[in-house]
């Protein structure tokens, strides 16, 4: 019997954690107790990508994009789409007012603007099945490079002007080409996949959802620089991307497309998987390859690069997840076409990952050269509830923050740069006018003094040191000296840390310096927060005209601090004042409101 | 072994150098001082970039680089001391400084800490920036002689890096991350919790006052010291050290190696008893004035009456007797010096060639076994050139205990690549670094290395080329070693067959193969075949006069090599010049403006107290030995010494010798005095002196003078120098040799001229036989004398522990290391614990068919079954009175490794 109709459930993350396998179950039920099983093919795919709209799924041939689903919507699925062709129309789409229904996932203005060649596979086949990977032109490239000797290879790849896409943006044929010309009959791949920004989860869903992609550019790579062996380093708080990986590499050995002597040539390719303990440094490279030699995971001054001496101190090709799964499509369709998306400096895509205040959360890949102002209002929907932008944050703890008025910026690695950020692995962090930015650098900061290794001083005691003059600030404080203090303190810790981690921890600190000092010196000499989010200098009253003395806000109190009895005005005693919020949620009519400590007239 | 240096153009704060190309740019700069400041650094481990306080302007860099991370190269161009250099260094002083107490007040590290001096200078007239604090970790005060205050902890890890790169115990880690990173034990163990040997070199290395010393603290201020390099004597390594001291009390303060010579022990590196083991210098028990043997008992006189009533002694016996009626025994202990001033005696004044000391019972099969087959009887290689071998056989040798430093580098070969082979039938901590382990029973090594060498040459894994131009007499020793075949061998020896022809394959396979041993070889009735036996390997295989190669007999005490050097042996002057050689017997008689030395032998160690007790010899001189305690039948000795019409001591303790002695000597110690010693690689090093001798003692070479002048013949020097001085001018293997020379490094013999540079390797092209070729001697296995048997059932073998050394007479009097290793342990295999039906601890009854001591049981697999170990250390349980007494005919070593003994459940 003919399969006539395809499910394609997305099983990314996010949709798991939202119920995916719920849904899945019921539909299977569903599709069984009316004796479908035998024409509808579920499959679950890699992340699609529209994060927040979860779960998801297509429906086959039509191309029916459902979303938001519970496992009782499974039902009416089953129900009125499978059996009667009808499609339900409740399940679509619906733009932040409501009004748009588009009913294929490619109207979605999500997906419109995108351009998907890393995830060229994700929501389309199923990532534990080789076979799916390879009727997609699958290990086809892989095919192909073994007939080319490795320097013309390298001539390819260089080419397509790929840049490295863990964040730094080195040119890949060159790394390739270094490695290649250090000598040594032993040589290694390493695939980082130790994806550690907060807010990060590119490489993630690639693995998750097209791990043979990563496994045929690891050959690729090890083809051109004549490496047998392989690592991923791989963290392990990824545990899905680790069982989809060593599914990946048994059927890759099953199929011979692993081991010895792959497609009858002399080129044989060994893969090993290495967990991560969850160090941020450990993505570093040097960080990393001591971690792969079971050592504590530290990075060590470069030079000599491991393109020189790497993992055993044998030459080592350091590629990124992305880096690697860009590999097959720019051999199958020629570095002529690669080259031809993105700008100049920067060929190709980019994986972006969106989150924080803005209504497309999600997995995006766009062409090199999209505006921010399209990535965040196009494709991300724009910010919620009428809030304003304020910035967005790219480069996670390594990059900085970008304020409206350079919306129109192109993402590329060399305009970032220029904004005192940097592309870094792809993160992409919205805030909107609630957000303090000085609480912002705040938080990034906490996380680079937590994740510094502890090796060099300027890092292990120069961020402690940022922190704590930080925490001093957003808790009102601060003292006009600080802010000279933080610069002084950045400059030296980026001029002198011994790596990356180190020379990056003050960026967050240095661009809010540069886009947001008003915020700083409004903390300090007025003991205001713009943003009216750090507690230290907010405070909770309520406007005696529009309190009706509901009462709503003293029942909400969690610590008895909204006095007044019920249909009289109610107060609030500031001494026991938490600061929480929940009367100002509580309260239906406006009454209670938000305003900066230092305006608080004593009664 | 040394690279060739290409020099490039560098360009340094606007100024061009020639620098070595490849080399640590900051090592550069501080050699051509410039002042760089530096915490994490150190020459002798791998830099790591970790303080960043030596960062320089590198043009073409983005960032400023550390110095001690960068390596030289052609057009360099750096600027050492900018604006933007200088602001860095200040702040991450500061932020260094922010994470640790201000204490120094009362810091042992206060006047010697790297930090303070930095502070100092960058925040002269004031708070540095960020202030001070404390973490508040609680100190680690478990260890006897090591003090951890994290408080301290700048995290260099320059003890991490020591602990695994020099000293490969590994006990410290970083552990945690960000500014909660510290050095941790294993699970944070206290230190003495773990498997620290005690070495101290992270306390010699920690910049600042996170580690110190304990028996150091509050002792006397750095500034309050004064520093002295001198030579360790506890063992043939011969570690330089700085020996810091306190005039005012004439007190030994510290110890820490010395940076000069990272070629002895590694810039760094000491072990237990060289870094602690100082304290028997003011003990009260030294002896501080002359003894006198009145109405039964030893009492303290003036030095004119000891002397006087012993050289007088020795002129009576001499006239009575003849010359041949004195012996004389000298001492590893005592300088080259103080060696060649008791031979002399001997020989020019007395007149006899009765001159012997301990390396009859150490190396005397050595000397006579690589004599046969090199030509010369010494170390053939340096200890630093282990580095470049690919396959090191090490057996017959514990170095991790009795060369610990040696042992350590053995180590970080292995670390490097270098595959080990050990044959041992103790279970040696080396064993654990090993990629095979023969464990035979003692006292077949012949056997075993027979067999090795039967399969090299049944797998033509000889070198035929280097056996046909530079050897003679092969195919005798093809044709013995023929019935050693694999499958005999291993019935003889108790190793697999397999095991055998592995060990064959992997030493003869390698490149450079190196054979390293000690007395598990030498200490046998077969000791000259065992050491012939390995001869014979070294040869066969070509493995001899290159880097990484060579035949390496690890000399015991300090001065071992020396001492044989100088001639205080029975058959040789100086250099190993032959007494019954007519040529040389008028050398000498020129040089010692003296008629009719003596052109017979005299007599060796065992033979001296046999000759005693025959009647013989009727007085005994001993500088510096403890034969009641280090010979073999050790009752046998005391009934000599009992006998002995005179027995004269000169020592710097009360011994179990010297309780018998008619006269005691009061020496002055290694510290209190100059002179030189020759380490086991056959280099010279100056001893200084650090301290005054203790009470009225004299240094041994000042005592021996006035002997020798009262006995009359005068000796005039001044200073040992001028002791050197003649010895150069009578010994060609020591004619370069000069106190001048040996200023900042030591020399190895043979250096035959001022310029010679000395001889890191022997028999490089050439053997040192006349016609330069090396000569194979066949040697048969042949059953040790005494084996055991129904009445006796174990094999006894003795030796030396980490913590001890020799008799124990110095390194027992140093409380720290007497509290770790108080008493004896008697070494044996769990198995036949439990067929005794003993626990650790217990005590059991040792008995030979000479005498029984008594002490406490240690199981451990480190003994094989039927074998049990026990260290001759302490004279409560004297070891030496079981041993056997039987020698090797050739060296007359005696049989310390082997006898029968019976175990008891006391």
């Amino acid at each position: 019997m003919t399969v006539e109709n395809t499910i394609l459930i997305c099983a990314g993350g996010a949709c798991i954690s939202s119920g995916e396998q719920s849904v899945k179950s019921t539909l299977e039920e569903e599709i069984k107790k009316h004796g479908l099983d035998s024409v509808v093919k579920i499959v679950e795919t890699g992340c699609m990508g529209s994060c927040n709209l979860g779960p998801l799924m297509v429906i086959y041939p039509e191309g029916v994009f459902y979303q938001n689903l519970k496992s009782q919507d499974a039902k009416e699925i089953v129900e009125e789409h499978l059996l009667k062709g009808r499609v339900v129309q409740r399940l679509f789409y619906k733009g932040p007012t409501g009004e748009i229904k588009p009913r294929m996932k490619e109207e979605l203005p999500f997906f419109t603007k995108q351009v998907k060649v890393v995830t060229r596979n994700l929501g389309i086949i199923d990532p534990s099945n080789i076979d799916e990977y390879i009727a997609n032109d699958g290990y086809f490239a892989l095919n192909k490079i073994l007939e080319w000797s490795p320097e013309r290879l390298i001539e390819e790849i260089k080419k397509s002007g790929l840049r490295g896409r863990g964040g730094a943006g080195f040119p890949t044929g060159l790394k390739w080409e270094f490695t290649r010309k250090s000598k040594s009959s032993e040589k290694y791949v390493i695939c980082n996949a130790d994806e550690g920004d907060p807010g990060a989860f590119m490489d993630r869903s690639v693995l998750e959802g097209d791990p043979h992609s990563v496994l045929e550019g690891m050959m690729i790579a090890g083809y051109a620089i004549g490496a047998q062996y392989g690592y991923i380093y791989v963290r392990a708080e990824y545990p899905l991307a680790i069982e989809r990986l060593k599914k990946a590499m048994s059927q890759a050995y099953e199929y011979g497309l692993l081991g010895k002597r792959i497609f009858n040539t002399n080129f044989s390719f060994d893969v090993e998987l290495r967990i991560g303990a969850g160090a941020f440094v450990c993505g570093e490279e040097t960080a990393l390859i001591r971690s792969v030699e079971g050592m504590r995971g530290q990075p060590v001054q470069k030079p000599p690069y491991p393109a020189q001496k790497g993992v055993w101190d044998k030459p080592t090709v350091i590629n990124n997840v992305e880096t690697l799964a860009n590999l097959p499509v720019i051999i199958n369709k020629g570095a002529d076409w690669f080259s031809s998306i993105g700008t100049e400096k920067s060929r190709g895509t980019k994986v972006l990952a969106l989150s924080g205040k803005i209504n497309n959360a999600g997995l995006i890949e766009v062409p090199m050269g999209t505006t921010l102002r399209e990535i965040i209002f196009d494709i991300g929907g724009g910010i919620p509830n009428g809030k304003k932008f304020k910035a967005v944050q790219t480069g996670g703890p390594s990059g900085g923050c970008i304020p409206d008025e350079y919306l129109d910026t192109t993402v590329d690695y060399d305009s970032l740069t220029k904004l005192g950020t940097i592309m870094g692995s792809g993160g992409m962090v919205v805030m909107d006018e609630d957000t303090c930015m000085v609480d912002v650098a705040r938080y990034f900061l906490e996380f680079s003094a937590e994740e510094s290794c502890g090796k060099c001083t300027p890092c292990r005691e120069g961020t402690k040191r940022m922190l704590e003059i930080l925490h001093r600030i957003v808790d009102g404080e601060g003292k006009l000296e600080d802010i000279d203090s933080l610069e002084e303190l950045a400059i030296s810790i980026k001029d002198t840390a011994l790596c990356g981690l180190g020379q990056t921890a003050p960026n967050p600190v240095l661009s809010t310096l540069r886009y947001f000092r008003d915020e700083y010196e409004s903390h300090i000499k007025e003991k205001r927060c713009i943003a009216r989010s750090c507690k230290a200098m907010i405070a909770y009253t309520i406007d005696s005209e529009k309190c009706v003395g509901c009462g709503a806000c003293a029942r909400a109190c969690g610590v008895n601090a909204v006095i007044g009895k019920i249909k009289e005005v109610h107060k609030i005693n500031q001494e026991a004042c938490i600061k929480c919020g929940s009367c100002y949620v509580a309260c239906n009519f406006d009454a209670v409101k938000k305003v900066d400590a230092v305006d608080l007239v004593e009664d | 072994m040394l690279p060739n240096v290409n020099m490039v153009k560098i360009d340094i704060d606007g100024k061009a150098y020639m620098a070595p190309e490849g080399k640590n740019l900051l090592e550069f700069l501080l050699k051509n001082g410039f002042d760089i400041p530096h915490l994490c650094y150190h020459p002798s481990v791998e830099s790591i970039g970790a303080c960043r306080m030596c960062v320089v302007e590198v043009e073409g860099a983005r960032n400023l680089q550390t110095s001690c991370t960068t390596v030289i190269r052609k057009e360099l161009k750096i600027k050492t001391h900018t604006n933007r250099v200088e602001k860095s260094r200040k702040m991450n002083l500061s932020l260094m400084l922010s994470e640790h107490p201000n204490e120094c007040m009362t810091c042992d590290m206060n006047g010697n800490c790297d930090l303070q001096d930095l502070a100092y200078k960058y925040f002269p007239s004031g708070e540095p920036t960020f202030g001070y604090s404390k973490r508040g970790i609680d100190l680690d005060d478990s260890s006897e002689f090591i003090l951890r205050d994290l408080n301290k902890c700048i995290q260099c890890q320059l003890c991490v890096r020591v602990c695994n790169e020099v000293q490969g115990m590994s006990i410290y880690s970083m552990t945690n991350r960000g500014y909660k990173e510290l050095p941790a034990t294993p699970y944070e163990l206290p230190l003495a919790e773990t498997d620290c040997v005690n070495c101290g070199q992270c306390a010699t290395i920690c910049p600042v006052g996170a580690i110190t010393e304990k028996p150091s603290i509050g002792k006397a201020r750095w500034w309050e010291t004064k520093k002295t390099k001198t030579t360790c004597a506890y063992c043939g390594v011969g570690c330089q050290l700085d020996v810091y001291a306190d005039p005012k009390k004439n007190e030994i303060v510290r110890v820490t190696a010395s940076e000069e010579n990272p070629e002895v022990n590694d810039g760094v590196a000491t072990c237990v008893k060289g870094k602690f083991g100082y304290e028997f210098v003011n003990h009260p028990d030294r002896l501080t004035n002359p003894l006198l043997r009145k109405k039964g008992k030893l009492v303290p006189v003036e030095w004119d009456e000891a002397l006087d009533y012993t050289t007088k002694k020795m002129l009576d016996i001499k006239e009575k007797y003849g010359p041949n009626s004195i012996a004389f025994l000298s001492s590893a202990r005592c300088t080259n010096e103080e060696n060649y001033l008791l031979q002399k005696i001997a020989r020019a004044v007395i007149g006899t060639n009765n001159v012997d000391h301990c390396a009859r019972l150490c190396h005397a099969s050595t000397v006579a076994g690589l004599a046969r087959t090199f030509g010369s009887g010494a170390m053939t290689n340096n200890l630093l050139d282990i580095l470049d071998s690919n396959v090191i056989l090490l057996t017959g040798s514990n170095p991790t205990e009795n060369h610990p430093v040696y042992g350590s580098r053995i180590k970080r070969a292995v670390r490097n690549g270098a595959k080990l082979v050990v044959a041992d039938p103790r279970r040696i901590e080396l064993v654990d670094y090993s990629v095979l382990w023969l464990r035979h029973l003692p006292g077949t090594d012949v056997a075993l290395f027979n067999g090795i060498l039967n399969v090299i040459i049944k797998e033509g894994l000889y070198d035929e080329e280097f056996v046909k131009n530079q050897t003679n007499s092969f195919e005798e020793v093809k044709s013995t070693v023929e019935k050693y075949t694999p499958e005999y061998v291993s019935r003889v020896t108790q190793v697999p067959a397999e095991d055998i022809v592995k060990a064959a394959k992997i030493y003869g396979g390698a490149t450079n193969a190196v054979i390293i041993y000690a007395m598990g070889i030498t200490q046998h009735v077969s000791g000259t075949n065992n050491v012939i036996s390995l001869a014979n390997l070294a040869m066969a295989t070509g493995n001899i006069g290159r880097p990484g190669t060579g035949v390496n007999p690890l000399r015991g005490q300090g001065n071992v090599q020396g001492a044989c050097d100088l001639g205080a042996l029975p058959n040789v002057y100086t250099g190993y010049q032959k007494v019954t050689d007519e040529a040389i017997q008028r050398k000498f008689q020129k040089a010692w403006n003296v008629e009719n030395l003596s052109p017979t032998n005299g007599l060796t160690v065992v033979e001296m107290m046999n000759a005693i007790i025959d009647g013989k010899i009727k007085a005994l001189f001993v500088m510096g030995e403890n034969p009641r305690m280090s010979d073999p039948d050790a009752l046998h000795v005391e009934k000599a010494l009992k006998k002995v019409e005179l027995l004269v001591s000169m020592d710097i303790f009360p011994n179990d010798t010297n309780k018998f002695a008619h006269v005691v000597l009061a020496a002055a110690s290694q510290y209190e005095k100059d002179g030189t010693i020759t380490n086991t690689e056959r280099r010279i090093q100056r001893v200084r002196q650090v301290i005054n001798p203790i009470g009225n003692s004299k240094p041994d070479w000042i005592i021996l003078q006035e002997i020798s002048n009262r006995l009359g013949y005068n000796m005039n020097y001044s200073h040992p120098s001028e002791i050197m001085s003649e010895i150069a001018t009578v010994t060609p293997i020591y004619s370069g040799i000069s106190y001048e020379r040996l200023e900042h490094t030591g020399l190895q013999w043979p250096c035959r001229s001022q310029e010679d540079p000395g001889t890191p390797i022997l028999h490089a092209g050439k053997f040192a036989h006349i016609d330069g070729k090396g000569k194979f001697v066949p040697v048969e296995f042949a059953e040790p004398p005494e084996l055991p048997d129904d009445e006796y059932p174990f094999y006894l073998s003795t030796g030396r522990i980490l913590y001890h050394y020799h008799t124990g007479t110095m390194t027992r009097r140093v409380k720290e290391i007497n509290d770790i290793s108080p008493e004896v342990e008697i070494e044996i295999n769990p198995s036949d614990a439990e067929k005794l039906e003993v626990k650790s601890g217990d005590i059991v009854k040792v008995t030979s068919r000479r005498g029984s001591i008594s002490g406490k049981v240690k199981i451990t697999r480190r003994s094989m079954e039927r074998m049990v170990f026990i260290p001759f250390h302490y004279s409560e349980a004297a070891v030496n009175e079981l041993t056997l007494a039987v020698l090797d005919p050739i060296s007359k070593i005696p049989s310390f490794k082997v006898a029968a003994v019976k175990i008891e459940k006391v």
